[in-house]
């Protein structure tokens, strides 16, 4: 290791940004847990389907019946402790396992963004996030005064990996230069009150969207970085999520990031914010003063060290992993999860399923909503793991009910980006033969078009 | 450095958001589409005229009934079955607007269209006088097509169908049975008119945002089911046997009539393409609707308007169709690919609406309900 690493790694620092961003990652999570279950989606999601979709390694992680709102109890008790501070290290790991949990239970239900809760509380269990203002202050009775710096600076570079590889996917022929999928979804925002019926129906806003929305990713880290720029960027940051949070259903995302960002604020900052949060707790008579003051020195940086590099090394490498299948990503989709992949397409589909006896010919379409809630055809219909599991499914199914020499077809049509819909799976491919795996799936048709770019 | 690249991006940023005219340039329309406008073409002269048409028909047809039930006779026998097939003909304008009251009375057309009919409960109604219309077990023991049982399929000739009305012990049984058919369906019908007439009509015209319930958005979403369900599967897919492992030939509409399933079929076809493009129902005058929304949102597809697309593929399923028996059951059971043909065309059309147009108009549907990313 060279001595600059080594100084680096020595550096201090004060932990009251880290302490401030752990109150706002559970406060922001207790509240998208209890935005979830309040919305009943608990059930709609994850108790109502007959099936869910899995994702490859991990079909044996399932909904559990109504034990399920159990799992959603410990992540949203789990983000409270992370909020407080109680138990720390219990806490963060409870609410990684729990939230992990959720996420892998139905893929019709991935988001970006619930990937990156998922990532950034692995990375928070190797934090001292409860170093400062927090309840195991009081219980160990004492405070730290200085945490190492590259613990806030992990999050800051986990951040801005989000940022610039969401800038980076934008950087293609569609988004670009044909305005997709803005120019689809902006003018259906015509019932905006003032920009509904004018900059929405507009093709230069549709473009200017596009480019801005490219720069502002690719820029935004280096912006909230330095500190003469830092305001003005955090600026930038608020008006385009919440604009975004207008324009499009995203949920808590927008505030989670606009929470998220203000950990590249100067500790004074987050100071202030604390002590308005100590005015606050006043009225509770919590003596915080005689508590025993000393620097954080992680123990483990040993072990703790190379883990987090690995996880960055991964988190670098994983999303080019595309580079590996020989087809049009946003077409095959393979390699197209867990990249940062934002809002880049428009992608529908329609895709029927015939069960034929391969003795005799005959076979029967099926009805999706036999077996499907509308959202997870909807989800199904364009993406090609989902039509090969789905297809499975549906082979055990009519084998059990005695149907002999079951063969599965599909016949899809998908439409991206303002193309129009086009033959999607080969419609003579047996799916109920064929497996899942990390190989590049040959009998998805291909795509006669190419989008340039990254 | 960074500095520079600030302002540079701050600068347009600002210009983005600040110009508001010389925005010509790109040949995008500067007017907004008015959907209330689609929504008052659709009301004023598409489904309102179609039940205004639909009504008095089925009214003269609840008169002949009442006439043949006065007195059974091959000629009452006759003018009954010729207002059936005029009201028939007049429903396939209707079936598809499930929306407002149509809806609100758990779905009209399951009362007016649900086939085939299951005999057996017809009959067990005629035999004991216990039944309630009212119910959903008796879905598909009424409407029209419990109408074509009655009037064509309950003797072999049009002879012992008369005397079921006379000379049979459960004569009684069968008039009123037929006469609570028509009866249940008249009134439905009325409510449904008058819902549409009194203060639903100005309703539906004003919502006209893209949100779920929107009537823009229910009726784009109501259209499509319809055209899939009550067209593609229930016409010609079912009986084809494209959803089962055989082909189910006393599936067809209008079954015991025996030679109507194509009219109705061909009837119901002209009545979506005519939505479509928002043809008046009394002329040939057209307004805006699906397809001049498709053009102002200029959705060029391959060279052309989607819109173009979509009428060509509704051409082609009718071209197919026209080919077919006058009764599917007939071509069900000589030649059946003929059938399945006109399903795939038919269906190829699902995915141009489904996908591509939904697609389009980035419609907020019903059924999704979970955050985006």
């Amino acid at each position: 290791m060279s001595t600059r690493v080594k100084t680096y790694l020595n550096n201090q620092t004060h932990p009251a940004p880290l302490a401030v961003f752990r109150i706002g990652f559970g406060v922001m999570m207790l509240l998208s847990i209890l935005r979830f279950w309040w919305n009943g989606w608990i059930e709609t999601l994850y108790i109502l389907p007959k099936f869910h979709f899995s994702y490859y390694g991990f079909e044996w992680i399932k909904p559990i019946g109504d034990y399920t709102y159990l799992i959603f109890a410990v992540c949203g008790i789990s983000a409270f402790l992370v909020a407080i501070g109680l138990k720390y290290r219990i806490a963060i790991i409870a609410f990684f396992l729990s939230f992990t949990y959720i996420e892998l239970m139905d893929k019709s239900a991935y988001l970006n963004h619930y990937y990156f809760i998922s990532v950034l509380s692995f990375l928070m269990i190797f934090l001292p996030a409860n170093a400062y203002f927090s309840v195991d202050n009081l219980l160990k009775k004492k405070t730290y005064t200085a945490i190492p710096k590259w613990t806030i600076d992990s999050i800051k570079l986990l951040v801005g990996v989000v940022y610039i590889y969401a800038g980076f996917a934008k950087i293609n022929s569609d988004w670009l230069f044909k305005a997709m999928p803005l120019k689809i979804w902006l003018p259906s925002k015509y019932d905006l009150p003032f920009i509904g019926n004018s900059f929405m129906q507009q093709e230069w806003f549709h473009y200017a969207m596009s480019w801005s929305g490219m720069i502002y990713d690719l820029i935004i880290p280096f912006l909230l970085i330095t500190k003469r720029t830092r305001w003005f960027a955090f600026g930038l940051v608020v008006f385009f999520h919440v604009f975004t949070r207008v324009l499009f259903p995203i949920g808590m995302f927008p505030y989670i990031m606009i929470v998220t960002t203000l950990i590249f604020f100067d500790a004074d900052f987050h100071l202030r914010i604390l002590n308005v949060f100590r005015k606050l707790l006043k009225p509770f008579r919590v003596y915080s003063e005689n508590l025993k003051t000393q620097i954080y020195h992680c123990k483990k940086q040993k072990l703790v060290l190379p883990i987090i590099t690995l996880f960055f090394v991964f988190q670098i490498t994983f999303p080019f992993r595309y580079l590996l299948y020989p087809n049009e990503l946003f077409w095959t989709e393979e390699g197209f999860r867990f990249s940062w992949r934002v809002m880049l397409m428009e992608k529908m589909g329609n895709t029927a399923f015939k069960i034929v006896d391969s003795e005799t010919g005959h076979g029967f379409l099926v009805d999706n909503s036999d077996f499907l809630t509308s959202f997870q055809e909807k989800q199904m219909s364009f993406q090609p793991d989902f039509i090969l599991e789905y297809a499975h499914y549906l082979g055990d199914h009519f084998k059990s009910q005695g149907h002999k020499n079951v063969q599965v077809f599909a016949e899809s049509y998908v439409a991206l980006n303002g193309r129009l819909s086009q033959p999607y799976i080969d419609t003579r491919i047996d799916l109920y033969k064929e497996k899942e795996s990390f190989r590049s799936k040959n009998w998805i048709l291909p795509f006669h078009d190419e989008i340039k770019g990254f | 450095m960074i500095k520079n690249i600030a302002l540079v991006f701050g600068l347009a940023l600002i210009m983005g958001c600040s110009s508001t005219d010389d925005s010509d340039k790109g040949g995008s329309g500067t007017d907004d589409f008015d959907r209330s406008a689609l929504l008052k073409n659709l009301a004023d002269n598409i489904i309102i005229p179609a039940y205004q048409d639909f009504g008095p028909k089925l009214t003269t047809l609840k008169g002949s009934i009442e006439s043949f039930v006065a007195t059974p006779n091959q000629s009452t026998l006759e003018a009954a079955r010729k207002n059936w097939l005029i009201a028939y003909k007049a429903w396939q304008h209707v079936e598809m607007f499930n929306i407002g009251k149509a809806e609100a009375l758990n779905e009209y057309y399951y009362f007016m269209n649900i086939y085939p009919v299951t005999v057996s409960d017809i009959e067990n109604g005629v035999s004991t006088g216990n039944y309630d219309l009212n119910t959903p077990n008796y879905h598909d023991a009424q409407g029209f097509p419990a109408l074509d049982y009655l009037l064509y399929g309950v003797a072999a000739d049009d002879a012992g169908i008369v005397a079921k009305f006379t000379s049979d012990p459960k004569a009684e049984g069968y008039k009123d049975y037929l006469t609570d058919v028509i009866n249940r369906m008249d009134n439905l019908t009325q409510q449904v008119i008058t819902d549409w007439t009194s203060g639903y009509r100005d309703q539906f015209v004003n919502s006209s945002k893209n949100t779920a319930t929107s009537s823009l958005n229910k009726f784009v979403n109501d259209f499509i089911f319809y055209y899939e369900k009550g067209l593609r599967a229930n016409k010609i897919g079912i009986p084809s046997g494209v959803f089962s492992t055989t082909p189910l030939a006393d599936k067809v509409e209008g079954y015991y009539n025996q030679e109507v399933s194509k009219a109705l079929t061909l009837e119901a076809l002209n009545a979506v393409q005519d939505v479509f493009n928002g043809k008046s129902f009394n002329g040939s005058t057209t307004g805006a609707s699906f397809k001049t929304y498709l053009e102002y949102l200029k959705v060029d597809r391959n060279g052309q308007n989607l819109s173009a697309i979509i009428n060509a593929q509704f051409n082609e399923a009718r071209t197919k169709i026209e080919g077919l028996n006058s009764n599917f059951s007939k071509q069900i059971v000589t030649d059946n690919t003929k059938m399945t043909v006109a399903y795939d065309a038919l269906q190829r059309a699902v995915v141009y609406l489904k996908v591509d147009m939904v697609q389009a108009f980035n419609i907020s549907v019903d059924y999704v309900d979970a955050d985006g990313d």
